[in-house]
């Protein structure tokens, strides 16, 4: 058992769950959480068998590697690797895809086979993004998560999912394009240079380019990383999707598509281009305050709970990208806790939104109200996760955006100290939230369930993680360790300032200049 | 016994964790207890720690680390406990006092919806209060920092059916989130550039690298500062303050007077060398001390809300505590602190008990006459009142503002001018200070009002009316250095103020403040007992109205904000909810639609229309081909 | 047999093309139409003989056979689609069929 198992196993499941469907409706659920499950409890046993953190070097950081030749002709392999960061990620996948399951449990009911082989192909695309070290491959990855992503929006949507699914399906395939080109270039030049015409990755890395053509693959690439994160201004496919998905596809949207945007960044366009990178740092950094903080501005002043909630992973990825740009082993590890904890908390957030809209049928926050009277255990849980996700200590959103600026400091502190305004922007949206939906007074025709075992066990538990990274997030950390002390050691050397050693001292009476690096 | 340290914080946690998740289903007695109980043994514990410290206490530290938080590259902060003298005296009052209001709260909120959840959250809160006084890191202090800011939230919305309550405990988590966030900046500016976060090795490495006023240590400082100022509801950040009063009324004993709002003195006390390494900020926090205690005081003369007036009033104590910590008396400040703790909850419970025995009325012109009626809150409202007023001899206020005001003249970065402040503030604290004892307790009897609470609420104010009597001890002189005890004891932690001139005219000052709050408690009682219609026709002169206006609305400040920050932001966000962003796609999508529209045009159906557009084009293409 | 002068003839064949085009542009019954389309196929049929002629080369000829029989085919449809046009519009004006515009 190695680690292409971790995609045949949701593909293998997705087919049979859409055999299953056909027989009755129960099936392809069952199905679905059975394979995600042994997903799940694979990619959990690599991580217990994986040697311990010192035995393994920064270079060689992978856990399990698994590579053949697929399309020998054009140098295609089908090359996987799994290290501590995308492990991370993996684990976070199928967890995430068993909420998601779990969820739609009576969300959904037509074409449930249908629904479940897409859902199941979805994940498997992003798996296989997480996992590939071929660049055709992770091209391919890449476009097989888009079409049944489409067809979630598109069949199981809400009002205007047409809109919305189009929407999303043109921005990310035209960007996607253009990482495809900046892909055939990387590996036209590099055949040139070489001789060896490939896509792997691991051969890619060292690639010599001139300035100029670093600069435009690098946008190639940048171009569909920025949409899936989604980096301002190509954002604004995001609201659209999130908000008219069934719930399922706004957790796995909000919860992992985005996700592999970042998980783009840092493993293949630093690594790939670094000096490109360096050169537009200062750029991608103020993009990413910016998008803090647009993002937060624009969620305050929703009135459709999904959009809302959609607009504050504009606001949290932004800590992503800043944390990536800032590129440095702080900044690094933040970002991938801002990750794993923006997963779980927005998560959260869109199954709570799901589960209002099915018991009151619209997403308008005005028809909310003073539901902590009706529903306790909703509303503790709403609170929980809006107070995590405007950043409260303790928690492990915090853990992340408290390394990412930390990290972001020593590269700007400008930068930083406006993207830390962000804080602020995440209390004014979080806490209207808790106003509009659970405070205020009850309207007197309110009256609905609270959240039933199947979805308090489910919140209980994606509470648990989160608190868990908050006070402990040792594991997390030395999981990415490796990982992340590699891809630094692959980016440019100048992009990762020295960071002040513990007892050195340094002369008094600096400039402010030099302070404020 | 010191590794019992952990059980400070654990104790009212575990209380949380308890009533959260079990709390609807138990009964409010065994609610009560579990909340009331954790925080009391938490006060047994720092008692039995306490003892450990001896009187003199200078230099004895406990330290106990828990567990590692996280460790990434260099930066690695523990959950890790750090007991000095000044996180004792701290902790000892915020489990005493919270331990004493919780016992209240049982009492007053016990025909409240909601009960096991407001001790969840009053557990929470003095959980992550000793979570930020013991932290020996500033990032586990960040914790608890954010920690009761949350708490603070929570609570001042506790009646969430409101929306008015909710907009104040929004108003109260924002405005103090702006200062820690400057907070929050401070810390990656202090560790980048000294690579540490401990306290105490972050102050040893700032004396000894950055000289004193230098501009980084000035702007670490300041935005330390910012975050304190946020917290403790001084001028330019107070105004979440008055509104917090939206709260149960044990909520604004514990948590706006007794020990939240004086976070903020806390963090520069426990960051005083890096005060002292900006001299510029330091003079700062003295001047915003002298201002917002004036300005407090004279806004807490004409609230009619009695809980507002002791809101301001505690605006007006932490501005005496920051004039403190600006002039380098350190101790003072705690001091006062501890002070104020006692005296302010004992006011702030028996504004409670009134409120309950006029059935939630908050205006004071409303009540009178409740001295008869209610004896026990009367007697001790009076000796909260004297302590607050700082009347000389007999109350713990009276010694701490004196030390305050001591050293405000003498002190090497003291001056007449913050001293004649804080002499002018002790007028004004006991005018308002007594005008709220005579309106309320004095004058026409009002029969609607009921007697005295039960036992669980008259027992703590009898015992904070002791204690703000007893607090007074603290002051007397240690008979070794001369100094008063309370000095001796933070000594190891907190240096002494430097004295610009020994021979400070120590009783003239003394006689001085005395008679600016006798004097204050004597114009209460012309204007208030004697003649209540003059300040009633001052206030009906057209310049009597708007100074009123102004003084009543805090100064103004709210309105301020809301036209600066507020309603901008409001504006902004309301036109732009659809995101212009969004509207560049969507243009390029009309764009494409039009251009669909023109395309469409031709084709007209006219079969001869189409030879001609085939001709013209095979003509143009033949005509480039040849000519060009 | 002296040889044609070829401008003449490639003047000739324009002339008719233009013609032809004029034809098509002009006419609003379909079927003269098609025979205006006949007269530019056989202008440019003209234009391939002499074209042929003057290259010696057989092509011309052979493309000139191969737009008969083009033409041919063309014919048998367009007035297939005439037929069908008249039993629905009961006219032969091309204009009428201007509804079928989508």
């Amino acid at each position: 058992m190695t680690v292409e198992w971790l995609i045949l196993i949701p593909l293998i499941g997705g087919v049979l769950a859409w055999i299953g469907g056909r027989r009755s409706s129960l099936l392809p659920r069952l199905i679905s959480v059975a394979s995600l499950g042994a997903g799940l409890a694979m990619t959990a046993s690599l991580w217990n068998a994986s040697p311990p953190v010192a035995g393994r070097t920064a270079g060689q950081a992978w856990i399990a590697e698994f590579n053949t030749s697929w399309i020998p002709q054009l140098g295609i392999g089908f090359h996987l690797g799994l290290d501590g960061l995308s492990l991370l990620l993996v684990l976070l996948t199928f967890f995430l895809g068993i909420v998601g399951v779990l969820c739609s449990w009576n969300e959904i009911k037509e074409r449930t086979g249908f629904f479940h082989l897409n859902l199941m192909l979805v994940l498997t695309g992003i798996v296989g993004v997480f996992l590939s070290l071929d660049l055709f491959l992770f091209y391919f990855f890449w476009e097989l998560m888009l079409v049944p992503m489409y067809f979630l929006i598109s069949i199981w949507g809400h009002e205007k999912r047409a809109y919305a699914s189009v929407k999303f399906f043109i921005f990310t395939q035209l960007s996607g394009i253009l990482m495809l080109l900046g892909i055939l270039g990387l590996y036209f030049i590099h055949g040139r240079s070489t001789g060896i015409y490939t896509f792997d990755y691991t051969q890619l890395l060292g690639t010599r380019l001139t300035p100029g053509q670093s600069l435009w693959l690098m946008l190639g690439f940048a171009a569909a990383f920025a949409v899936k994160l989604p980096a301002v201004p190509f954002h604004s496919w995001l609201p659209d999707a999130h908000s008219e998905a069934p719930t399922a596809g706004s957790l796995i949207l909000a919860g992992l598509l985005l996700k592999t945007g970042a998980y783009g960044f840092i493993r293949f366009l630093v690594p790939l281009f670094p000096d490109a990178v360096e050169s537009v740092r200062l750029i991608g950094m103020v993009l990413s305050a910016a998008g803090i903080l647009y993002g937060a501005a624009l969620a305050f002043s929703q009135e459709d709970l999904k959009r809302l909630i959609a607009y504050t992973s504009i606001s949290h990825m932004g800590f992503v990208m800043l944390g990536i740009f800032a590129w440095n082993e702080l900044s690094l590890q933040g970002a991938v806790i801002q990750m794993v904890c923006h997963g779980f908390s927005t998560g959260a957030l869109f199954v709570l939104a799901g589960i209002l809209q099915a018991r009151l049928h619209t997403r308008e926050m005005s028809a909310m109200g003073g539901l902590w009277a009706v529903t306790p255990r909703m509303a503790g849980m709403g609170l929980f996760f809006g107070l995590a996700s405007l950043g409260l200590p303790g928690l492990g959103n915090f853990i992340g955006e408290f390394l990412v600026l930390l990290g972001s400091y020593r590269v700007s502190g400008l930068v930083t100290a406006a993207a830390a305004t962000g804080l602020i922007a995440s209390a004014l949206y979080s806490l209207r939230l808790m106003q509009r939906v659970f405070h205020g007074p009850k309207r007197d025709d309110l009256t609905m369930a609270d959240i039933a075992v199947r979805e308090t066990t489910i919140l209980a538990v994606m509470a648990a993680v989160i608190v868990v990274i908050g006070l402990y997030p040792g594991p997390v950390l030395e999981t990415s360790k490796p990982a992340v002390e590699g891809l630094i050691q692959k980016g440019n050397p100048s992009l990762t300032p020295p960071g002040r050693g513990p007892g050195a001292v340094k002369p008094g009476g600096e400039s402010s200049g030099e302070m404020l690096r | 016994m010191t590794d019992l340290l952990w059980l400070i914080p654990f104790m009212p946690i575990a209380g949380f964790t308890v009533l959260v998740l079990a709390g609807s289903r138990l009964p409010r007695s065994v609610t009560g207890t579990i909340g009331t109980g954790t925080v009391g043994l938490s006060a047994v514990v720092s008692m039995l720690l306490a003892a450990g410290f001896g009187v003199k206490g200078d230099g004895y530290v406990v330290t106990q680390t828990l567990w590692q938080w996280l460790s990434v590259g260099d930066f690695s902060p523990r959950f890790s406990l750090y007991l000095d003298a000044l996180s004792l005296v701290m902790v000892l009052v915020i489990t005493c006092v919270g331990f004493l209001i919780h016992l209240y709260s049982i009492g007053f909120m016990k025909n409240e919806e909601g009960y096991s959840r407001f001790f969840a959250y009053m557990n929470l809160f003095v959980g992550s209060m000793l979570v930020l006084v013991l932290a020996d890191n500033l990032v586990s202090l960040y914790l608890g920092w954010e920690g009761v800011g949350l708490c603070s939230y929570l609570l001042i919305g506790f009646w969430y059916r409101d929306s008015a309550n909710g907009y104040a405990a929004r108003k109260a988590f924002v405005i103090t989130r702006v200062g820690d966030t400057a907070l929050a900046v401070g810390l990656f500016l202090l560790f980048t550039n000294l690579g540490t976060l401990q306290i105490q090795e972050l102050m040893q490495r700032a004396q000894a690298e950055w000289p004193a006023g230098s501009k980084i240590a000035v702007i670490a400082a300041a935005l330390l500062l910012a975050g304190a100022i946020g917290k403790s509801a001084q001028l330019p950040l107070q105004t979440w303050l008055p509104d917090a009063m939206a709260g149960p009324t044990p909520v604004s004993a514990l948590i706006h007077a007794a020990t939240m709002v004086t976070a903020g003195v806390y963090l520069i006390a426990r960051t005083h060398v890096l005060f002292t390494l900006a001299p510029p900020v330091q003079s700062a926090i003295a001047i915003i001390g002298a201002a917002t205690l004036l300005l407090a005081g004279l806004s807490a003369f004409v609230q009619r809300d009695i809980k507002r007036v002791l809101a301001y009033s505690t605006i007006s104590q932490i501005g005496y505590m920051f004039l403190a910590l600006g002039v380098g008396a350190w101790s003072a400040a705690l001091f006062h602190f501890m002070t104020h703790a006692f005296f302010k909850a004992l006011l702030f419970l028996g504004a409670g008990a009134v409120i309950l025995a006029m059935d939630h009325e908050h205006d004071i012109f409303k009540m009178g006459g409740l001295r008869s009626r209610m004896p026990v809150t009367f007697w001790t409202f009076l000796i909260g009142v004297a302590s607050l007023s700082a009347l000389p001899f007999v109350t713990s206020g009276f010694y701490s503002k004196d030390l305050i005001l001591k050293l405000a003249w003498s002190s090497e970065r003291g001056s007449v001018w913050l001293w004649a402040a804080g002499v002018a503030g002790a007028f004004i604290t006991s005018l308002y200070a007594f005008r709220l004892l005579f309106v309320v307790f004095f004058g026409d009897r009002l029969t609607r009002a009921k007697s005295d609470p039960g036992i669980s609420m008259t027992a703590p104010l009898v015992v904070l009316a002791a204690l703000s009597v007893a607090a007074g001890l603290a002051a007397l002189p240690e008979p070794a250095s001369g100094r008063q005890a309370i000095q001796q004891f933070l000594s190891g932690v907190l240096p002494a103020a430097h004295i610009r001139d020994e021979r400070t005219p120590e009783l003239f000052l003394l006689l001085i403040a005395s008679c600016a709050s006798i004097g204050g408690m004597l114009a209460a009682w012309l204007l208030y007992v004697l003649f209540p219609r003059y300040a009633e026709g001052l206030v009906q002169t057209r310049a009597g109205r708007s100074v009123h206006r102004l003084l009543f609305t805090g100064w103004g400040f709210d309105r301020i904000y809301d036209r600066l920050f507020a309603g901008p932001f409001l504006w902004l966000t309301r036109i732009n909810r659809d995101d212009f962003i969004d509207l560049v796609y969507e243009g390029a999508a009309w764009y494409s639609g039009v251009f669909h529209h023109l395309l469409g045009l031709t084709q007209t159906g006219k079969v001869r229309w189409y030879a001609f557009g085939i001709g013209l084009g095979a003509i143009i293409t033949i005509g480039i081909a040849v000519f060009l | 047999m002296a040889p044609v002068p070829i401008e003449g003839v490639l003047v000739l064949a324009a002339v008719l093309f233009t013609l032809g085009f004029a034809g098509v542009l002009m006419r609003r019954n379909i079927i003269f139409i098609l025979m205006s389309i006949e007269i530019m196929l056989n202008a440019a049929g003209l234009a391939f003989v002499v074209a042929g002629s003057k290259w010696g080369q057989p092509d011309g000829q052979v493309m000139f056979i191969f737009i008969l029989v083009m033409a041919g085919a063309e014919v048998s449809v367009g007035l297939a689609l005439v037929l069908r046009l008249f039993h629905r519009f009961r006219s032969l004006d091309a204009d009428a069929a201007g509804r079928m515009k989508g």
